[in-house]
């Protein structure tokens, strides 16, 4: 019959478009196919018209996220943002550690930072990539303030009065002609300008300039400027101030390479470091390498992680099935009650499923008791169930399951009891009868609830956070620890980003070896 | 069909009884012989306990009580698979993982027979259905009268020596059906195999049938061929399922050999033959067959009881004229008569008499 | 850092002084507060320490004010809820509870806003000035501290294995010979690695230094090493309770408060051990980025809240130690079960022989690398 059909198949395609060059006109004499469109179009609308809620929501709610996810995995604008004028400073001087200039840079960069309290976080940022620059920053951000470049502020007052005038300088700062002459000393009052209004309120003409402003103007003094209007002043007697020599006075670690390479490393608005550092890789001074031994725990968890998903998966359809057989060969109304008995883990709070696990499953729990009691352990020799892999397993399989006996169970329904019958009326016993002809016909629903209950475990953080210890723990509770505890949103975002590959890979994957037609949630 | 085997009993039902509830009987003491070759038909309106009889000859069910056997030997306790019974399902049941070819190699498989042989049997079985060229099709891919002749080729593949079918066309078409009902009965004619068929279309089982059972409330009513199943009814239940069936109600006023009187309960008298009736007075359902009514004066015997009849309505039907009568009380009385050149045609109002043999005119219960 | 004033002032708070507290409260009566909001949202622990915070200082505010409060449980994890917030610029929380170290990251962040504590704050009951009564407790300019806790452990008692020996000494901890059985330890550096390195034979005064130092937190990583496969780690303070309750741990950290309600409430058979118990603090932050209305509902109760008998009333719910020394007479016996919570404080002269306190500068500046390193030799 379905042969008989084909032949009919679409003739208004191929009779639309005849062989002479005449277009089709409707019946009104406009454009057939424009006429077409026209209907279409409006159809069309309609359904944009009624997706649309959901597109919005979806494009809000999932799109968006992810987007950003994205994005905040390379991000790293930060750096840039916070040192721009280090970052500038470092392109210039290849040096392992650093002259004088990247120092001075560095200096009025971490002054301004500390006014907006944002050193800490770029700290933090950089501590991702540097053990130790968290520190670094946090105590420096403390100490710059007194530095001892007051030394200028004092000097430049004494050779003249009017360098301790707030209300001068935002004269000269007015005009061009000296901004042009003064470009350190410009960019130093500007910022320090922007911050005095900014977190202060202050007005900048009545306020005393900070003390890195003084060391700008000295230091574009001493390379010879001459602004117009300004006082004159011969800086060559000057006591100098190294800042190299604060800062590492202030912490040995400045005038060690390691944040320097990583600074410069780090530099760029956008970076891989996420990426690399997420599965176990960093960049050192030779290129990509490895991390050391005792920092490489991604990998592993990664493959934990699907280990256990697997696992679990696997369980659950080993449970699962009998489950879902008999479901599907009992009679409606004992079906519908044993199928509450299945839904039962829905419905209870994941506070009273825990402390049940807990009650059952540890040392001296529930089933160590049982087994002790029957004489099948020893005292000393309880099972370890609970905070470990173990644990996880079980716990996980428990809330999974009715995902896995649901699709088995509405697939199961959609299979006729004749097909096993007609086997065994051709002669095959009950396990050839159930094997090669009721088992296949299943599959679709193993395939739909293994899919479903593997992508739930891969991504499940706060069971095994409950019950894994340290041992059953997921790459989702390092993701989560990175989200609420470290803050490191950028390796977080980098993580789940390698997740969803991952689980599209395996999508894919899945879909090309047992094709993804073969899933079905129904009979 | 091999006549001599007839004798021999192949499959037997003794004594059997199923209930699934355990208060009320689907079949009850049902006794049945069916000898070798015979293909019998088991008919019967919906909840008469057919399929329930099929089943339990199958092994998908247990008989509550009493012996089922094949060729000699007691299959109660015999599961199945090992029953060697050939079966054609409702819907097919072809295994829709299974190409066509597999599905046919499937009961040969199970039976470990080897490779080469599986392939030549599968061919010589798809070659008797005509579907050859579908070997590496699914079922899916087939239309309904080509999943109807692999069904039957896998039944019949394994050369089982009884085959059931349990209402196997119900789901084709007219035409298909009538087509496929020629083509089962030719090949199981052919195989001389013995086929139990059950289904509730009457002109299917009196078409393919070297008998028919005709089951209602859990019994055989009457077990016979199709012809003395037509022509000679045990009962009205008979009667009424197996083709159409004119019926009047009435008293049996005087009765002797093979001949009885029956008032109707308009007040008529009319002649019968007494089947199911012994007694003067009896209450009975007398059932005459539409074409067995005659209205030509000519050509009734002249000692024959003639009743009245007005005319309602007359139904062209091609070969034959469908005429609706009002006689006696009853008006959906129909007669049929063949559409020849010499025949008349009744108009609507016309007032005729119309009479019968009384041998066609049979007396049955009147339940 | 010191404590000495305070500690000392607590032990003389804890002679017999009952009575007396109760006296003030009928009467106390609230300034007006001029352009408020009429509700707060407020962040803080749940379980036992927040019902305190109920019971002292946020049903009465309630009571005297009219306005609602609502709690929001995730204090630990506040850091990260601030970030986000501020990122989103709508702060949801008007005040959030939160320990020593995560106050100076949020004011060094800018997560808090600074508070000029004689300003904000009352004067105490015997008329001192607010950073006086508070003394060395005001760690840094955005913390308003309110009681001071221990993190210290508790064994169970009825242990057969041990053959009536009981643990006396924090090393105790790492000596599975004697004291075989599984310990529940934090998931967390803090604390562990300063117990680690006394027991590695570090003097307590130099812990810190030796943290500094290059393998000094490897070093006590390694300690910990050689009780790694008996460890529980818990990340709730109500874990170790229930893991001594349920005998599924034989000793464990946790915060004194906890161990109290164990041993004095559920009279499990527990005891403390409190050799070289950890001295830390718990207090208020004020989110930036609060408007007029809410900034002004906030400080008044600051006000409220922090004034001495408030503080007092807290330490009736909980076996923690008011932060403010004018407090400390007032702390008498627990309000229900009217036990002296004497013996259960940890700043009993014999509860503190040994202790320690936790270094927040320290902590604050190292938390980040520490903190990654420890999970990652967690993950291992």
């Amino acid at each position: 019959m379905a042969d008989a059909t084909i032949t009919g198949g679409l003739p208004t395609g191929r009779e639309a478009r005849p062989a002479s060059p005449e277009p089709m006109l409707a019946a009104d004499g406009t454009l057939l196919r424009a006429s077409l469109a026209r209907s279409l179009r409006r159809q069309k609308a309609r359904a944009l018209l009624l997706i649309a809620p959901l597109l919005l929501f979806i494009l809000v709610t999932f799109v968006l996220p992810i987007g950003d996810m994205l994005f905040r995995s390379v991000e790293n604008a930060i750096v840039p943002e916070t040192l721009p004028r280090t970052v500038a400073a470092l392109r210039d001087d290849p040096a392992e550690v650093p002259g004088e200039a990247v120092f001075d840079a560095l200096y009025t960069d971490l002054v301004v930072a500390e006014e907006y309290k944002i050193h800490t976080q770029l700290g933090t940022r950089l501590n991702y990539e540097f053990g130790g620059a968290s520190s670094l920053f946090r105590g420096a951000g403390r100490h710059v303030g007194k530095f001892d470049t007051d030394v200028y502020a004092d000097q430049f007052g004494d050779a003249n009065p009017a360098f301790a005038d707030p209300g001068r300088w935002a004269a000269w700062m007015a005009d061009d002609a000296v901004r042009a002459a003064l470009p350190q000393t410009t960019d130093a009052y500007d910022a320090w300008a922007k911050f005095t209004v900014d977190v202060h309120g202050d007005d900048p003409a009545e306020e005393d300039l900070g003390d890195f402003v003084y060391a700008a103007l000295y230091r574009d003094l001493a390379a010879g400027a001459q602004p117009p209007g300004l006082p004159s002043v011969d800086v060559s007697g000057f006591e100098a101030v190294s800042l190299k020599q604060q800062f590492v006075d202030d912490d040995e670690g400045w005038g060690e390479p390691e944040i320097w390479t990583t600074l410069r490393t780090f530099s760029p608005r956008f970076t891989a470091g996420y990426y690399l550092n997420a599965v176990d890789l960093k960049i050192g001074p030779q290129g990509i390498e490895l991390r050391e031994g005792s920092d490489r725990i991604y990998i592993q968890l990664f493959i934990r992680t699907l280990i256990l998903s697997v696992t679990i998966t696997a369980t659950c359809i080993l449970l699962g099935y009998p489950v879902a057989f008999l479901l599907a060969s009992l009679p409606m109304r004992s079906a519908n009650l044993l199928m509450i008995l299945v839904l039962l883990p829905f419905w209870t709070s994941l506070l009273v499923r825990t402390s049940a696990w807990k009650v059952l499953l540890q040392q001296q729990g529930v089933i160590n008791d049982l087994l002790v009691w029957a004489g099948v352990l020893s005292d000393s020799g309880r099972l370890v169930m609970i905070n470990n892999q173990t644990g996880t397993i079980i716990a996980m399989t428990h809330i999974l399951l009715p995902f896995m006996i649901l699709p088995l169970y509405s697939v199961m329904k959609g299979i006729p009891p004749s097909y096993v019958r007609a086997a065994k009326s051709l002669g095959a016993n009950d396990w050839t009868a159930f094997w090669r002809v009721y088992f296949p016909q299943s599959v679709p629903g193993i395939g739909a609830g293994s899919i479903l209950v593997f992508i739930l475990a891969i991504g499940y953080y706060i069971t095994p956070e409950l019950v894994g210890g340290t041992k059953g723990v997921f790459i989702s509770n390092r993701i989560a620890y990175h989200i609420s505890d470290s803050l490191n949103w950028g390796l977080a975002a980098a993580l789940g980003t390698i997740l969803l590959a991952v689980v599209l890979l395996l999508y894919w994957a899945y879909d090309r070896l047992v094709g993804i037609d073969n899933v079905k949630l129904g009979g | 069909m091999v006549q001599a085997s007839r004798d021999a009993a192949f499959v037997e039902f003794e004594r059997v009884q199923k209930s699934y509830d355990g208060q009320t009987l689907v079949v009850k003491d049902l006794n049945l012989t069916i000898p070798k070759g015979e293909f019998l038909t088991m008919l019967g309106p919906s909840g008469s306990g057919k399929t329930t009889c099929l089943m339990m000859l199958a092994g998908f069910e247990t008989a509550t009580h009493g012996e089922i056997r094949l060729a000699g030997r007691n299959i109660n306790d015999v599961p199945p698979h090992k029953r060697g019974i050939g079966m054609v399902f409702q819907n097919y049941a072809l295994f829709p993982h299974m190409s066509v070819a597999e599905n046919l190699a499937f009961p040969l498989e199970v039976r470990k027979m080897g490779q080469a042989e599986r392939e030549a049997k599968v061919k010589r079985a798809l070659d008797m259905v005509q579907m050859g060229k579908f070997a590496n099709r699914r079922p899916a891919q087939l239309s309904g009268g080509q999943q109807q002749r692999i069904a039957l080729a896998r039944a019949l593949v394994f050369e089982p020596e009884l085959v059931l079918m349990d209402e196997p066309l119900g789901a084709l078409d007219k035409q298909l059906r009538e087509h496929m009902q020629f083509e089962i009965k030719h090949i199981s004619d052919n195989l001389g195999i013995t086929v139990v068929y059950v289904t509730h279309d009457q002109t299917e089982a009196l078409t393919m049938s070297d008998r028919v059972a005709v089951f209602n409330d859990g019994r055989i009513q009457q077990l016979a061929p199709p012809d003395v199943l037509y022509e000679a009814p045990l009962n009205s239940f008979v009667a009424q399922f197996i083709g159409e069936n004119n019926t009047l109600t009435g008293v049996v006023t005087a009765i002797d050999q093979g001949r009885c009187v029956v008032r109707l309960d308009s007040g008529d008298e009319i002649d019968a033959k007494p089947v199911n009736v012994s007694r003067v007075g009896d209450r009975t359902k007398v059932s005459i067959r539409p074409e067995r009514v005659e209205f030509n004066k000519a050509r009734l015997r002249s000692d024959a009881h003639t009743l009245r009849a007005r005319v309602e309505e007359f139904i062209y039907m091609g070969d034959m004229f469908r005429t609706r009568l009002s006689v006696a009380g009853n008006d959906e009385f129909i007669i049929k008569s063949r559409n020849a050149p010499d025949q008349t045609r009744l108009q609507p109002g016309q007032e005729i008499e119309i009479g019968w043999l009384p041998e066609d005119c049979r007396a049955l219960d009147a339940a | 850092m010191t404590i000495t004033k305070l500690l000392g002032s607590a032990a003389l708070a804890l002679l017999p002084m009952a009575g007396g507290a109760l006296a003030q409260e009928a009467g106390t009566e609230l300034p007006p507060c001029d352009n408020c909001s009429d509700s707060m949202v407020i962040m803080s622990w749940g379980g036992a320490y927040q019902n305190s915070q109920l019971k002292a200082y946020v049903e009465p505010y309630e009571a005297l004010t009219g306005i609602t409060v609502t709690w929001d449980e995730s204090s630990n994890e506040a850091i990260a809820k601030l970030r986000a917030a501020q990122e989103a610029g709508n702060m949801p929380f008007d005040l959030v509870d939160v320990e020593g170290p995560d106050s100076q990251r949020a004011c060094d962040e800018g997560l808090a806003v600074e508070i000029d504590a004689d300003e904000a704050l009352a004067p105490g009951d015997d008329g001192s000035k607010p950073s006086d009564d508070f003394g060395d407790s005001l760690i840094n300019d955005c913390y308003i501290p309110q009681i001071y806790f221990s993190t210290t452990f508790g064994y169970r008692t009825d242990v057969a294995e041990w053959n009536g020996q009981t643990p006396d000494d924090i090393c105790d901890i790492f000596d599975t010979e004697t004291f075989p059985g599984k310990r529940s330890l934090q998931s967390s550096p803090k604390k562990n690695l300063e117990w680690a390195l006394i027991c590695d034979g570090v003097p307590a005064e130099d812990v810190y230094d030796v943290l500094d130092e290059d393998g000094g937190v490897e070093r006590a990583l390694a300690k910990l090493d050689t009780i790694k496969g008996d460890v529980i780690w818990w990340t709730a303070g109500a874990e170790t309770p229930q893991l001594l309750a349920d005998k599924e741990v034989v000793m464990g950290s946790t915060y004194n408060g906890r161990l109290f309600s164990v041993i004095a409430e559920q009279k499990q058979p527990v005891a403390m051990l409190w050799d070289y118990q950890n001295f830390d603090f718990d207090g208020w932050i004020v989110p930036a980025g609060l408007d007029e209305a809410r900034m002004n509902r906030t400080m008044h109760f600051l006000r409220f809240a922090t004034d001495t008998q408030r503080l007092a009333d807290q330490a009736k719910y909980i076996a923690y130690g008011p932060a403010r020394a004018s407090s400390q007479p007032l702390v008498s016996t627990h309000a229900d079960l009217g036990i002296e919570m004497a013996p259960y404080m940890p700043t009993n002269p014999e509860n503190m022989k040994n202790y320690l306190v936790n270094n927040i500068e320290w902590w604050a500046d190292h938390q980040d690398e520490v903190e990654a390193t420890f999970q990652n030799w967690l993950a291992q």
